[in-house]
């Protein structure tokens, strides 16, 4: 259970356990949370949804990228769904690894993967309206339908 | 048939989690545009869609019982 969605909030120390080992010479966490001015915005709450089933999923084979990336690393990752207010935590990911570098390298791979391949959305809600994150701004787009080969193996 | 799950603003649109159609032997690309008509989907074409859970391309066949998503640009993290 090192990938897991949750719907109450993280315990960091928690996920944190889950990768400590007699080889580590390192454990980094990254530690997201709700920002609440984006570009001036000024954020209210977030709600985040999940497609379940296949996050768990896509949050295993990032664990498994990095672990064939960085021989030796251990990884953990638990996102929340559902209702976030300013300063929550959406995410919390812990990488153990013999050697310092390779602990914030493969932790930061972890987060910029889970930005490209992990079905989970954002409902930003500001004192004007709501939105979902991510299509609506076209920032990202599957001209091919999918995710290029590039994107989801590196 | 086949179960169809729709997230975030398409799912809004459709007003549904998801909905139960038989789309077996069909494309990808052809359910796509299906869906698009019936439920006036204009963005539909930025979304992925994966198959029993896994990414899938335009051409690939719905087989019976398949799950299809409907995956619009994640945005987690």
């Amino acid at each position: 259970m090192n990938f897991e969605i949750s719907k109450d909030p993280i315990d960091i120390q928690s996920v944190i356990d889950k990768v400590v080992q007699r080889n580590a010479g390192a454990i980094t966490t990254f530690i997201g949370t709700v920002r609440e001015l984006t570009k001036g915005k000024k954020t209210l709450y977030l709600i985040y949804e999940a497609y379940e089933s296949m996050a768990v999923k896509k949050l295993e084979q990032i664990g498994a990228e990095i672990e064939e990336r960085w021989p030796g690393a251990k990884v953990a990752i638990t996102h929340r769904v559902g209702r976030l207010d300013i300063t929550d935590i959406a995410v919390v990911i812990a990488v153990s690894t013999p050697h310092r570098a390779d602990a914030y390298e493969a932790n930061r791979h972890a987060i910029e993967r889970i930005k490209e391949i992990v079905p989970i959305w954002k409902k930003e809600h500001w004192e004007d309206g709501e939105e979902w994150i991510g299509d609506q701004l076209e920032k990202v787009a599957y001209p091919t339908g999918k995710p290029e080969e590039s994107d989801l193996n590196e | 048939m086949n179960k169809i799950l729709f997230f975030a603003h398409l799912k809004d649109a459709v007003g549904e989690e998801f909905i139960q159609m038989d789309v077996s032997g069909k494309k990808v690309s052809e359910v796509k545009e299906l869906i698009a008509k019936e439920y006036q989907l204009g963005k539909l074409e930025s979304a992925m869609a994966a198959i029993n859970e896994e990414f899938s391309s335009d051409d690939d066949l719905i087989q019976s019982g398949d799950e299809i998503a409907f995956i619009p640009p994640v945005s987690g993290g």
